[in-house]
């Protein structure tokens, strides 16, 4: 025991992984099986990140490694956690500790098929073989690694070629567990030709205990086909979160994310999209509004692989007291990539001395025949507007409210899905007034939904 | 009395800007300041909204018989105290027309109301915004972001006509207008002007006083009013320069 308590979190993954791997995989193709191996024999050599590679130089989620992670004893739960967001008609499905919550999958009456990626992986073996592992890596390292080799479940999103989706999926992940669980999920979203996808991804917390969940997604979008993809972030200050999402677009397909990160310990969210087919188009929005020891990583890769494609990033964070946050925004244009149009940009305020951000938006261009643009801006609240709304009578609290919410609405008001936009909105204004946080039961409180009320009405500004 | 400064001395950075400053206004006046760049007249409309860095070292400011130095910009302005800005400032993200429910709902709590209705808000809205022959669509603009310079001040008389001060305090209002908006903007302000409100034009040129006519005029320089005068004073000032005003005081 005394022994176990000086492996590090390398060393415990890999006495696990050595004798666990054959049982995980014993459903396996022979191809999956084999893509477990080679990522065990891969983490063996190198191990997790450390700060010293560039792409991890800032991240303090590495710093989250050295606590006592329990990664063998992790299970499904069940229980009656419940969120909802209201007026939203959604196909919910929750999560618990990396395990989808039932058993078999589902089929939708539009035709998508819904489940655990576990079950879909061995009712569509064909599908697997074809879609799973064949997304572009793009930041190899150990965390892919032990995801790959030791993940359980996930969920597993299929729409079949021409189907649009009657309504939003909304996937609730969260931890229900008390000794520190280290979870890796692992997740397959397929939209194949012509087919639409609105799906909201939430991770939430509904205790304070410490967790690690590294998620791995791979997306598939096929020709003509369209997702939206809403990622919701609101944990608690205990937690650790990876989540990857590694996305294939092919052509005239379009893509849409939002990435909110509202409350969080530590957060790394990779987004790495290969654009490989012409006339595709993704837009990639962002927001983080992080307080206390906060801190929240996006780390942005477009591939430009062929010409005739657009991609918009737009990411925007507010920092308060020590909150800490990195932008990593990577515009690649490959050299047949003409035509290709690509927007970049980062925004931040910080609120106190000791937030600190540090941002690099970053063109890699190849082709002759471009528009890239980038920028990103660091700033405090704007004293003269500060002062102006004052002088017409609006309290400096309201003025610093309006102004910060004015700043964050350009982010959410892109959301497609009325209802949604609404609720962030309203979690906006909430976390703004420092009145959103992690709660005993949910961080929603979806059992006593309140209309929320400004004294000023910052809904249609 | 309205409005009254004693003898005040207010300080940017340590540095003595207004060296003993008096004035009092009525209802129903209107008081012009002239004076050469750097004499302190910014400063003045500073000091008397409750900008932060203008330290008042010496003196008193009354507004309707109470002392408003203690008091913050946002009370000050509720209490009916309106500046239009010499530089309006850019609010993106913030419509105009939410701006001005916000403020307008603001100064009504102050005084003990309930918030406007909306429609009675798009009415005056829309009879304000005719006042100042404002014809594009503001609802939805953000404030001031990628508007002219004269439509810029336009908003700022636009905005003095939703809010009703009882004292406005136009700084340089004319800077950059030509001669249509500056007719514009003056015929916004004497339409507003009433026997129970007063204004301070804050001006460096005679010009803009042909339209606003003006009870009194002052001559500013070093930090205190060196002279008062009717509207005349304003004409001879244009003649004989700023040089002349020196020349008499030294």
């Amino acid at each position: 025991m005394e022994n176990q308590e000086k492996m590090t979190a390398q060393e415990k993954f890999i006495d696990y992984a050595k004798k666990s791997i054959e049982t995980i995989s014993s459903c396996d193709s022979p191809r999956i099986k084999k893509l477990r191996q080679e990522a065990l024999n891969r983490f063996i050599d190198r191990g997790f990140p450390t700060n010293k590679m560039e792409k991890w130089r800032n991240s303090k989620l590495l710093e989250c490694l050295n606590q006592d992670f329990n990664i063998e004893s992790i299970e499904n739960k069940k229980h009656d956690f419940c969120c909802v967001i209201q007026n939203l008609d959604a196909e919910v499905v929750t999560i618990t500790n990396g395990f989808y919550s039932d058993e078999n999958l589902k089929t939708l009456s539009s035709g998508i098929i819904i489940g655990s990626t576990h079950k879909a992986m061995q009712e569509y073996p064909e599908l697997f073989e074809k879609y799973f592992g064949t997304c572009n890596i793009n930041d190899d390292n150990g965390f892919y690694d032990i995801n790959t080799a030791l993940w359980k479940d996930g969920f597993f999103i299929y729409a079949p070629k021409n189907i649009v989706a009657e309504k939003p999926i909304q996937i609730i992940k969260i931890t229900d567990e008390d000794n520190s669980p280290f979870i890796q999920t692992r997740n397959l979203i397929i939209a194949e030709a012509n087919s639409q996808l609105q799906i909201i991804d939430c991770d939430d917390s509904i205790k304070e205990q410490s967790s690690f969940v590294n998620s791995y997604t791979e997306i598939i979008i096929g020709e003509n086909a369209q997702l939206e993809n809403y990622k919701l972030q609101n944990l608690n200050d205990n937690s650790s979160l990876l989540n990857t999402n590694t996305i294939k677009q092919l052509a005239n397909s379009r893509l849409q994310t939002h990435t909110v990160s509202f409350n969080g310990g530590k957060i790394r969210n990779n987004i790495f999209v290969d654009i490989d087919g012409e006339g595709a188009e993704c837009n990639l929005y962002g927001l983080y509004l992080v307080d206390k020891t906060q801190h929240v990583d996006n780390q942005i890769k477009v591939n430009h692989n062929v010409a005739n494609c657009n991609s918009t990033e737009k990411f925007k964070g507010i920092l308060d007291n020590e909150a800490t946050a990195v932008f990593n925004g990577h515009v690649y244009v490959a050299p047949n990539a003409q035509k290709t149009n690509a927007y970049q940009n980062n925004s931040n305020i910080i609120l106190t001395d000791k937030a600190k951000i540090s941002t690099m938006p970053f063109l890699e261009i190849y082709a002759d025949d471009v528009k890239c643009s980038h920028g990103s801006s660091i700033g405090q609240l704007d004293q003269e507007a500060m002062f102006y709304m004052q002088q017409r009578g609006i309290s400096r609290e309201n003025a610093r409210m309006l102004l910060m919410y004015a700043f964050a609405a350009e982010i959410s008001n892109n959301i497609g899905i009325e209802a949604l936009r609404e609720r962030i909105d309203d979690m906006i204004k909430r976390r703004l007034k420092g009145e959103l946080s992690c709660c005993e039961n949910c961080v929603f409180q979806c059992n006593t939904p309140k209309e929320y009320d400004f004294k000023i009405d910052l809904s249609k500004i | 009395m309205l409005f009254d400064i004693k003898n005040l001395h207010v300080s940017v950075g340590g540095k003595e800007i207004l060296k003993g400053f008096n004035l009092s206004v009525n209802e129903g006046e209107i008081h012009a300041i002239m004076g050469p760049n750097g004499t302190g007249k910014s400063t003045l409309a500073a000091a008397i909204t409750g900008r932060d860095g203008y330290e008042i070292t010496e003196g008193e400011i009354w507004f309707k018989g109470k002392n408003i130095m203690e008091m913050s910009p946002a009370d000050r302005a509720n209490e009916g105290i309106f500046l239009s800005f010499q530089y309006p400032v850019e609010i993106p993200g913030v419509s105009i027309q939410n701006f001005m429910r916000t403020a307008i709902n603001a100064k009504r709590e102050y005084q003990g109301l309930p918030n406007i209705a909306m429609p009675e808000f798009v009415k005056i809205m829309k009879e304000k915004q005719a006042m100042v022959e404002i014809t594009a669509k503001l609802q939805n603009r953000y404030v001031n972001v990628g508007f002219s310079g004269g439509e810029k001040k336009k908003n700022e008389i636009f905005q003095m006509a939703m809010l009703e001060p009882q004292l406005a305090i136009l700084d340089e209002t004319d800077s950059g207008l030509d001669i249509d908006a500056l007719r514009i903007v003056a015929n916004g302000v004497n339409q507003l002007h009433n026997d129970n409100n007063a204004f301070i034009v804050i001006t460096h040129y005679q010009r803009l006083l042909d339209y606003i006519v003006p009870d009194f005029v002052h001559v500013m320089y070093d930090g205190r009013i060196v002279k008062s005068g009717d509207k005349s004073l304003a004409l001879e000032l244009e003649e004989k320069g700023y040089e002349w005003i020196k020349d008499t005081i030294l």
